[in-house]
């Protein structure tokens, strides 16, 4: 709604790029993965909640990856989670995202010297496009985040490319 | 019963069993006791009626370095509000120490979580897994010549 509420007079016709049109729909709709693993995931759910509002952006939790386009890992991932963060991303349909949120999942945060069961970084098992710094990140740190993501899906393109 | 009643009594009753006591001038009383016979005390410390330990509170592992390590059993009773702790030290290279799971439930996950983070073997334990590590973990963290794996599932552990 937000971008073209109240911009026609009547019915009208619009023309544009078809990597325009499917980009804005892609970045207006970015459903997340819930990977809530430690104090991060309090911040992310006051994200979501009413104040910081993410759905005025489009931006939903999923609790499942096979309806979810981003991933925002959000706490610290233990060697032993790190195996099931991986298959997770796996089951994600393309094209998706990663946003790694807070201290632990950038670099293993407190953890990175004598934290024997954290993986120092979520970027060891999986791809990510943006990292949020903070321990933990407020909430407006992790929209800008998300805004950072938007920003990256509205450069993509779609379209197959002749050589 | 205070702390040293409550030592008199272990005493009378097992004089070749306590190595060590400490009850005066300490926050937690405590007696060292002869690994070996850590059970029929704890056995015989639930069942007494003067003393009656009815909860376990803790039980912890111990790294004292230099090869010794350790169990520490934190005893409480709710009915005569009294406390008491047990000691008992081992050698590193054969950390044997009764289980007393048949005695308080309660340690059946606190003595994995020893075994887990210290290697200390529980014998008669009905379930010695690791508790919070995976089960294909090498090595026991909290011991101080731990080193850490270089790589686990082909993912890399240090910084």
């Amino acid at each position: 709604m937000g971008l073209l509420d109240k911009r026609f007079e009547s019915e009208n016709i619009v023309i544009t790029t078809m990597d325009d049109l499917l980009n804005w729909a892609r970045l207006s709709s970015l459903w997340f993965m819930q990977f809530g693993l430690a104090c991060c995931a309090i911040e992310m759910m006051a994200t979501g909640a009413s104040h910081y509002d993410l759905d005025r952006f489009g931006v939903m939790p999923r609790a499942t990856p096979r309806q979810a386009d981003v991933m925002i890992v959000a706490g610290t991932v233990t060697i032993k989670m790190a195996e099931r963060v991986k298959r997770l991303y796996d089951q994600m349909a393309e094209p998706r995202y990663v946003i790694s949120m807070g201290s632990c999942s950038n670099c293993g945060g407190p953890y990175w010297e004598h934290g024997y069961h954290v993986l120092k970084g979520v970027d060891r098992v999986i791809p990510v496009d943006v990292y949020v710094p903070g321990c933990p990140p407020r909430p407006e740190a992790l929209l800008e985040g998300i805004l950072k993501l938007q920003e990256k899906i509205r450069r993509q393109s779609l379209v197959e490319k002749k050589v | 019963m205070n702390a040293i009643q409550i030592l008199e009594k272990l005493k009378s009753k097992f004089p070749d069993a306590i190595l060590d006591a400490k009850v005066e001038g300490v926050i937690e009383p405590y007696a060292k006791i002869k690994p070996e016979l850590i059970k029929e005390v704890c056995q015989f410390m639930r069942d007494d009626e003067e003393l009656n330990f009815d909860y376990l509170m803790c039980l912890s592992g111990m790294d004292y370095g230099k090869g010794v390590l350790g169990v520490v059993y934190n005893l409480n009773s709710i009915k005569h509000k009294h406390k008491f702790t047990l000691k008992v030290e081992v050698a590193s290279d054969a950390p044997n120490v009764p289980s007393i799971e048949s005695i308080w439930k309660t340690a059946n996950w606190h003595e994995r979580e020893a075994y887990d983070m210290f290697g200390i073997i529980f014998i008669d334990h009905p379930d010695l897994r690791r508790m919070l590590l995976p089960d294909d973990w090498e090595g026991h963290p909290l011991r101080k010549d731990y080193q850490v794996q270089e790589f686990y599932h082909g993912m890399k552990v240090p910084y």
